[in-house]
């Protein structure tokens, strides 16, 4: 039944496109009219209207006038309703979209904003099978979160937004349709597992050789230890020399990402590998560099500038 | 990916805890409301049902389980059919569908439960308003959509927390605006000139007069001080002791019961009259056909006719509240020749009964010979004088009914003393007869209108003197005169309950002018009236293609209304484009008008120019404005205040040239 009826959309909006013709995308903000909301009853709403034609052929019938004044009176209060369902929507505005970081495969968080001057309740969002509902207050504004799943990486366009409100006797649906003109970029997805990225041969001297300036331990005295290391009081107590060993927390060496040193492997497997370089320096906390064809990143450590890395590898052709 | 919810999964979800309640109201509203016409251990069972499970679903969520339902549903068909007999018709149907509202509440979980029980909760109040539709009862069932509505309101998501009396405003705000369009809607939906199914069970009791009359019967008619009769004038009323309305005439009498028998092929009886009096009754449903009228009527109204006695029937029982026009005769001579069959009738009496009053009417006869209005006299004399009490708790009576009450007992009401005086006039050779209807009634200043109750039904004799015709008697006012002048709740003094008292009974009998505009008004708008309704408009006769037509027009107006209240976009004011306006406005007056393309630097520079005099004050205005404009997202307001003074104190000088 869903199927048909989305095939029916479908066809609709292909063949009549004076119905659909806010189907293109369109630059925020974006605020809702009344050439763009459509209403329809609800199924409750057809049922409803049914149990009052019966009631009302019921007080015909029974040529009860104060049973046909409550009718009338119920009638008029679900048709009053359907106006305040459009008035629900009626100027609401899409200010802005935010959107988060995700990797492909996983859902992206977005985050709407919606303002409008009037106090609005119970409207809803739908976007694919992401399903939200929101109310505006005195505030003015609000922020709706909602996910959409991701399959590549790259710029993902949004779909299409669906907002409508049964507001406010859930005899009548209002909607609309939004297609914002925006992106989001969908991050690369790391390789599971691999090698570790090849590490500059000085490396290892490097570390050897450092020596800091916080005290660490004391330690027998070598030959060839400076004279002002030794610990003279705590070598009166012992037998022999003691000799202060100092240090210092040394970050983890840098690491130079490059695009070049990794050749016998795909493009999109390189993208994968260097995504997951990527994530192992940021959770070590090293600082790190990447080199890509058309764009080069200093070295920097972060998360802005793990986002602006992941970002260059997103955007990577 | 996971698959997305289902519908069904999704209306599935269970209700939060405040719209149970609201629901939860609602119905406890509608079986308030048709508490009175249900049985008590059906109320007290469906109540506690309703609170058991008010209270179960506060303490957890989930359905009762359906081992308990289905036997709940058994139990109640088979309740409502072992009491009522059968499970159509109004009672057991109200009581059936009462009873499946609150079995609903019983499995309500999921929003989709919710609003089918609304909807149904909806139907069980308009049903309230078959059993009655006045105004009081009408206002509270319309009171019973504000849960409802909230109800529905309750479902919908994402609002802000609200207390119950918030949650009801919005509901009555909903009712308000569409009052109107309801009105229209009331007005021009066209009735039915006859009805599609069976109308309402015959069953049901019959209010009102009888045609039969037994000392005592009246007893129950006594204490219903409902409204029986609305009676408006065109001139004058009559004064308080000609406000006899006639019923039935009873002739035959058979010991027990004085019996109206229809005659209907008999033409009315000769009426000779000098003065007639119009007037307009509106009267209660009776389920009955007998139409009162003041006495006596001159002809009947339209689908009613004129009996022999002067007695107006109706085609049909009056089911619904009728209004009828009609004109009577205040001073008559009503059928001044008697036959001889009809002189028979009017002296039977059934053989073998009350022997002491026949005993008495012989010797009252012999006594004054031909002389009948001194018998007359002589009765209401032994009423007034023989030590008879007026009592609405009379003693009982034995099998000679009449000898009974007037030797023994000697207390009673109207019924007793008119069938006494009735058989003592037989016995003396003077035709008579017993007439029942109502005497009196509630003189409604305000509304110009006589307001009859049941309470006010009485019953009365006729006599029939040579030359004159038949003459009302009444001895009920030779023993109680107050009951004919004030009515029975005075002559009957302390008997009556406590909520009779004098100040209330003003109070209900000034309300009750309310109540005639909502009967005549809106109850009694049926189809002929509606017919009429454009008259004033120069459409004499308004078929149903009118009807309809008019109420497309009429909705289609409300919409548009509707909708412009929708659409409407409040601009948002400027104040600063406002003062700049009012400078403008100022300038134009001296001949510098703004251009259509001009700009505010350009056209103020321009008047700069054009008034040398206030160079200097125009200038400052202008770089004010451009400032106040362009330099920030929004003008500060102290500043703002500044320009709108400088701008309404500006002052174009008249140069002399």
């Amino acid at each position: 039944m869903r199927d048909i009826l989305r095939r029916m959309q479908t066809w609709a909006e292909r063949r009549l496109p004076a119905l659909t013709r806010y189907r293109r995308p369109e630059n925020l903000p974006i605020e809702l009219h009344r050439r763009r909301i459509y209403i329809v009853p609800t199924g409750f709403g057809l049922g409803f209207s049914v149990l009052l034609l019966v009631m009302m052929v019921g007080a015909l019938n029974y040529t009860n006038n104060a049973a046909l004044l409550l009718t009338c009176l119920l009638g008029a209060a679900s048709a009053t309703s359907m106006l305040l369902a459009f008035r629900s929507l009626d100027r609401l505005r899409l200010s802005h979209i935010r959107a988060g970081h995700a990797v492909a495969g996983q859902p992206i968080e977005l985050m709407l904003v919606f303002d409008s001057r009037r106090n609005r309740s119970a409207i809803r969002v739908d976007l694919e099978h992401s399903r939200t509902a929101f109310a505006i207050g005195a505030s003015g504004s609000a922020e709706v979160k909602l996910t959409l799943p991701t399959a590549h990486r790259g710029w993902q366009m949004l779909p299409r937004l669906r907002l409508w409100s049964s507001w406010p006797l859930g005899l009548f649906r209002a909607w609309s349709w939004l297609h914002p003109e925006q992106s989001v970029l969908v991050w690369p997805r790391p390789e599971a597992a691999g090698p570790p990225p090849h590490a500059a041969a000085d490396d290892a001297r490097h570390m050897r050789l450092h020596q800091g300036d916080e005290l660490a331990a004391l330690r027998d005295y070598r030959v060839g230890d400076p004279q002002r290391h030794i610990a003279w009081k705590a070598s009166a107590r012992h037998a022999n020399l003691l000799v202060k060993d100092f240090e210092q927390p040394q970050s983890r060496p840098q690491w130079q990402l490059d695009w070049r040193q990794l050749p016998g492997l795909d493009h999109e497997a390189r993208i994968a590998r260097l995504a997951r370089w990527l994530g192992e320096a940021q959770a070590q906390q090293r600082n790190y560099s990447l080199w890509l064809p058309g764009d080069e990143i200093a070295s920097g450590s972060g998360p802005l500038h793990y986002a602006r890395c992941m970002n260059a590898l997103a955007q990577l052709p | 990916m996971i698959a997305p919810p289902s519908r069904k999964a999704r209306s599935e979800t269970p209700i939060d805890i405040r719209s149970f309640d609201l629901l939860s109201l609602t119905t406890a509203f509608v079986l308030g409301l048709h508490a009175a016409h249900l049985p008590w251990w059906l109320d007290i069972t469906l109540a506690l049902l309703l609170g058991w499970r008010w209270w179960q679903r506060r303490q957890r969520a989930g359905r009762v389980p359906r081992w308990l339902k289905l036997p709940l549903l058994m139990l109640l068909t088979l309740a409502v059919i072992t009491y009522y007999g059968s499970i159509f018709g109004r009672e057991p149907g109200a009581a059936f569908a009462i009873g499946l509202l609150i079995l609903k509440l019983l499995e309500t979980e999921s929003a989709r439960d919710v609003r089918v029980g609304i909807g149904f909760a909806c139907f069980a109040l308009m049903t309230a308003l078959l059993f009655d539709q006045g105004l009081i009862v009408t206002v509270i069932v319309a009171l019973g959509l504000l849960p409802a509505l909230a109800t529905l309101r309750a479902l919908e998501p994402a609002q802000t927390p609200m207390t119950l009396r918030r949650s009801l405003l919005p509901g009555l705000g909903l009712l308000a605006a569409a009052l109107p369009l309801a009105l229209l809607a009331f007005l021009l939906v066209p009735r039915l000139s006859s009805p599609l199914w069976g109308a309402p069970s015959p069953r049901e009791a019959r209010t009102g007069l009888s045609d039969r009359m037994s000392p005592g019967n009246f007893t129950d008619l006594l204490t219903d001080d409902r409204p029986a009769l609305r009676v408006s004038f065109g001139g004058t009323p009559p004064p308080p002791d000609q406000r006899y309305f006639r019923a039935y005439v009873m002739w035959d009498y058979d010991g027990t019961n004085w019996n109206y028998v229809d005659l209907v092929y008999r033409a009315p009886v000769e009426l000779l009259t000098s003065h007639t009096i119009k007037y307009q009754i509106s009267m209660e449903p009776t389920h009955q056909r007998v139409l009162p009228m003041l006495d006596v009527p001159v002809d009947a109204p339209e689908g009613a006719r004129l009996r022999q006695d002067h007695v107006v029937m109706a085609d049909r029982p009056v089911n619904d509240p009728l209004t009828y026009t009609a004109q009577s005769a205040v001073q008559y001579r009503l059928q001044p020749e008697l036959g001889i069959q009809a002189r028979q009738r009017g002296l039977s009496l059934p053989v073998g009964f009350n022997p002491r009053a026949l005993a008495l009417g012989r010797e009252w006869r012999q006594r004054y010979g031909n002389d009948d209005a001194a018998i007359v006299q002589t009765a209401l004399a032994l009423f007034h004088d023989g030590g008879f009490s007026y009592t609405l708790s009379p003693a009982p009576l034995g099998r000679d009914a009449m000898d009974d009450f007037l030797f023994n007992t000697r207390e009673g009401f109207c019924e007793h003393y008119s069938s006494a005086f009735t058989v003592l006039m037989r016995a003396a050779g003077i035709p008579a007869r017993v007439v029942t209807g109502y005497q009196g009634g509630y003189w409604n200043q305000v509304g110009d209108y006589l307001l009859v109750r049941y309470s006010d039904a009485h019953a009365w004799s006729e006599v029939w003197l040579a030359g004159r015709g038949w003459v009302r008697v009444d001895p009920t006012a030779a023993v109680r005169p107050e009951r004919v002048s004030l009515g029975a709740a005075a002559a009957a003094g302390e008997q009556l309950a406590w909520y009779r008292n004098d100040w209330l009974q003003g109070l209900r009998n000034h309300w009750d002018i309310v109540n005639r505009w909502w009967g005549e008004g809106v109850i009694g708008f049926d189809a002929v009236r509606q017919r009429g309704l454009l008259t004033p408009f120069g459409i004499r006769d308004a078929d149903t293609k009118t009807l309809g037509a008019l109420l497309a027009i009429g909705s289609v107006l409300f919409i548009a209304i509707g909708l412009g209240w929708a659409l409407l976009r409040r601009q948002a004011r400027d104040p600063l484009r406002a003062a700049l306006r009012e400078l403008e406005r100022k300038l134009a007056r001296r001949g510098v008008v703004r251009r259509p393309s001009e700009g505010p630097q350009h056209y103020l520079s321009r008047a700069a120019r054009a008034l040398p005099g206030q160079r200097d004050e125009l200038a400052m205005l202008m770089r004010c404005y451009l400032e106040l404009r362009y330099a920030h997202d929004e003008p500060p307001p102290e500043s703002l205040r500044d320009f709108q003074r400088a701008a309404r104190d500006f002052r174009v000088v008249r140069v002399v040239k």
